[in-house]
């Protein structure tokens, strides 16, 4: 990794519950004037809080660039809705979907389903990487020129761009084709938490963003390589992977206790990695850690949203963006774009070129 | 009068070949079309379901409007871009489950501030359930099997009775001054317990809708929906409907007000009451293709009759009646009655096989000038044949502009529709009491 790359910025703008559009709306448009590649919302059906898929598909019209990406619980749901539902808030918000794949591990959350007991992180992050794997095979069910409306013969759809996806996971299968057209994007992005063990084999495979947690610039590089080479055991290019480092961020004391430089930076606190200070370390701390190359960028979770996000947005991204290390407009509209990820090319396209029939 | 936008989309009415028409996919159609209903002053917005791709003779139905996206997160999106217009959904109670379901529908409710609707369809073949964990065991034809065993058997509208009580125990387990009580609940289909994430949304619960039409459909809407969803769309057979329903609820300590009856219509305007007759010929000649019409006949007769000419007679062998040739859409009830009738129609007019498709399956319920049509919606339901309508247009998604523009104003000055919102949501707009609150 020698070339230093563009650097990538994402907020949460969950918090505290909220069940009205307009605090999420106004979250959202705050992370949108700062040209965030991407907001998340987390989710869980043991949490307090609203559906984030929803949520984010209510806040797509009142955005224009901004991605969304809501938590996406793939264990005790139904992994065709879970694709209809990812590739609809795609086509809803004109390419800027994504979702973050997590599992439910609790006894509490199995109960509300009542299908089946809690199992253990490894058996759910496979059964997760299956969902993952399945809702990709979906979105590339229809090839995108699969609608031609040919009025001579009467014939609105080419079935034979039409493709079944038969698919055996260990807990489901799925006959297809997809009920929803191929998404803008052609497959929303995937973003998972690779801090968990489990979860980062299934993020080096099937992940086109990873969340990291680290205390250093040479910790990050080190996660960030591992995965990389775990994408490529696995025959993705390590280059598609976007790894960003996730920082829990209260910006509250800046005014009272400004502390100088790094020493206010990362900590690791429980399972995630905390930094407290002001706007300007917060700048400093992503200036050096990508600046060595360590990793694409930073995942921010504001401890109190409203408070937070204002700051990182009018004091540490302004100054990323004064120095020219962060981008001060969208040049694209799709979340790819935003990431520089290529749009997926149909599986089932190069075939039919190829001469192959389906 | 009540009255709803029906999106077109997956059936065999949306005439995708006008010039006019645009995406059934894009969000632009979605908008507009919401929009148009708003400006109209509708009770509501609403899409169908369905959740596998249709087939004929094992192949993808290729001739109508294919694809569609999901519901919910459609009509999440479209309460960003409307302000007082119900959003309806129609999810299935078979391949959901009801902790999951009721958070999206309450956060739907709580986002669009009150305006959340369900309509609860119960389609349950095998065929379906190829998508789905839950699978094709409650496939009709499998269901004496099934019975019996514990959390598998019943019907799909034992599911579906179920599902909506255990959604309604989980909206109720909120105080409605916003405290959260642990949820048990222990039944045939359902054994959940634990604590709803999402508090008590602005109507409470949100409006159920029921759409099917056997006994066992009619009691269930009854006895626990809101609002029904029916293909009555005459006067005779809507008033026998709406007679029969509504009798059905004083066994449920309902009065006739607390559910709505709503038939699905189409409606063909012209200038004149001679102009609308001759585009509603036109529109039939269109959805009905020469290949539309051999396709009908198949659904019929259940077999392959592709060598057969659409100007031609119908074929002289007779229905088979074991075939799978049709999947993911509703069967032909009685096939050899459905091809005598044919026949004979065919034979008495002299009928080529496509004639006889346009003239057996017209579904067009009102044609004529804005007057005529006004006159006749008022008609239904001063004579107790609907309660309102869920308008069906052809056109994606410019279909009801003429509709509010020319036939709204003239109900609004019988005084048989709204000029304005009076409340905020959907509830208020049906004239629907806010739901008991049962801790
Ligand atoms: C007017 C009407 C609209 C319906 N719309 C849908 C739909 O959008 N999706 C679906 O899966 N089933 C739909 N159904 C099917 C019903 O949910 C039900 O499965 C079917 O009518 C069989 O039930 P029944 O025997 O009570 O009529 C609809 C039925 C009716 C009568």
């Amino acid at each position: 990794m020698s070339a230093i790359r563009p650097l990538h910025l994402a907020a949460e703008i969950g918090g505290p519950p909220r069940y009205d559009a307009a605090s999420h709306v106004a979250l959202a448009r705050l992370a949108e004037g700062g040209a965030l590649d991407f907001v998340t919302l987390n989710d869980s059906f043991a949490r307090p809080g609203p559906d984030a898929l929803a949520v984010l598909a209510r806040v797509a019209p009142a955005t224009t660039r901004i991605g969304l990406v809501p938590t996406v619980t793939t264990t005790h749901t139904e992994p065709f809705h879970v694709s209809s539902a990812v590739a609809t808030l795609d086509w809803v918000s004109k390419g800027r979907a994504g979702w973050q794949t997590d599992v439910s591990t609790t006894e509490a959350e199995a109960r509300l389903f009542g299908r089946r007991a809690a199992a253990p992180p490894a058996a759910l992050w496979q059964e997760a990487g299956e969902v993952a794997d399945v809702g990709a095979r979906l979105w590339d069910s229809w090839e995108d020129d699969a609608e031609i409306r040919d009025v001579a013969t009467g014939r609105f759809v080419d079935r034979d761009k039409l493709h079944y996806v038969d698919f055996e996971g260990s807990t489901f299968s799925v006959r297809g084709p997809a009920i929803v057209p191929r998404p803008p994007q052609g497959r929303p992005v995937t973003v998972i938490d690779g801090t968990s063990g489990p979860a980062r084999e299934a993020a080096a495979r099937h992940a086109d963003v990873v969340l990291v947690r680290a205390t250093s610039p040479e910790q990050a590089a080190a996660l960030a390589d591992e995965l990389r080479r775990g994408a490529a055991a696995h025959g993705r290019d390590p280059d598609s992977l976007r790894v960003l480092v996730a920082l829990t961020v209260d910006l509250g004391d800046a005014e009272t206790t400004p502390e100088p430089g790094l020493e206010s930076g990362p900590q690791l606190a429980g399972r995630g990695t905390y930094f407290r200070g002001g706007p300007v370390d917060l700048a400093e701390l992503i200036t050096q850690w990508h600046r060595g190359g360590a990793v694409d960028g930073f995942h921010l979770t504001p401890i109190t949203p409203e408070r937070d996000l204002e700051r990182i947005v009018n004091g540490t991204v302004a100054l990323l963006q004064h120095r020219s290390l962060f981008r001060t407009f969208y040049p694209g509209g799709t979340l790819r774009e935003h990431l520089g990820l290529s749009r997926p090319a149909n599986r089932h396209a190069p075939a039919r070129t190829a001469g192959g029939t389906s | 009068m009540h009255l709803a936008a029906h999106f077109p989309g997956v059936n065999s009415t949306t005439v995708w070949t006008d010039p006019r028409s645009r995406s059934q996919i894009d969000f632009s159609s979605f908008e507009h079309l919401a929009r148009t209903a708003e400006r109209g002053r509708f009770d509501f917005f609403f899409l169908a379901e369905g959740l596998r791709l249709r087939e004929h003779n094992g192949r993808i139905h290729d001739l109508d409007v294919v694809g569609r996206p999901e519901s919910l997160t459609v009509l999440n999106a479209l309460a960003a871009v409307t302000e007082r217009l119900g959003l309806a959904a129609t999810v299935n109670a078979t391949f959901n489950e009801p902790y999951e379901l009721a958070r999206r529908l309450a956060t739907l409710d709580h986002l669009s501030a009150g305006r959340a609707a369900w309509n609860v369809v119960t389609s349950s073949d095998a065929f379906t359930g190829e998508n789905f964990r839950r699978g094709g065991y409650l496939d009709r034809a499998d269901l004496p099997q099934v019975l019996g065993s514990a959390r598998t058997g019943g019907t799909p509208y034992t599911r579906a009775a179920e599902f909506v009580a255990t959604a309604r125990e989980l909206w109720d387990s909120w105080t409605p001054d916003g405290t959260s009580r642990p949820f048990t609940h222990t039944g045939q289909h359902f054994e959940i317990s634990g604590e709803f994430t999402v508090p008590r949304s602005p109507q409470g619960h949100p409006v159920v809708i029921q759409a099917g039409d056997s006994g066992e459909g009619r009691e269930f809407a009854a006895s626990t929906a809101d609002v029904i969803f029916t293909r009555h769309g005459t006067l005779e057979a809507g008033r026998a409907f709406y007679a029969d329903v509504k009798a059905r609820l004083a066994a449920y300590g309902r009065q006739p007000d607390d559910l709505k009856i709503m038939p699905g219509v189409t409606v063909v305007l012209g200038d004149t009451d001679a102009e609308a007759q001759e585009n509603a010929a036109e529109i039939r000649r269109l959805q009905v293709s020469p290949q539309n019409a051999i396709l009908a006949l198949e659904q019929v007769w259940g077999r392959d009759l592709s060598s057969y000419d659409p100007d031609g007679p119908l074929p002289d062998i007779d229905p088979d009646l074991g075939s799978d040739l049709v999947q993911g859409r509703v069967r032909v009830a009685d096939p050899l009655a459905v091809a005598a009738k044919w026949r004979a129609l065919s034979e008495a007019k002299g009928l080529s096989i496509r004639r006889t498709v346009i003239e057996s399956t017209a579904r067009q319920s009102f044609i004529g000038s804005p007057e005529t049509v006004a006159a006749d919606l008022e008609k239904f339901v001063a004579t107790d044949a609907a309660d309102g309508f869920i308008l069906v247009p052809h056109l994606t998604p410019g279909g009801l502009d003429d509709f509010v523009d020319r036939v709204v104003p003239l109900l609004q000055e019988r005084g048989a529709f709204r000029s304005e919102y009076t409340g905020s949501t959907l509830r208020s707009h049906l004239g629907l009491a806010e739901p008991v609150w049962k801790g």
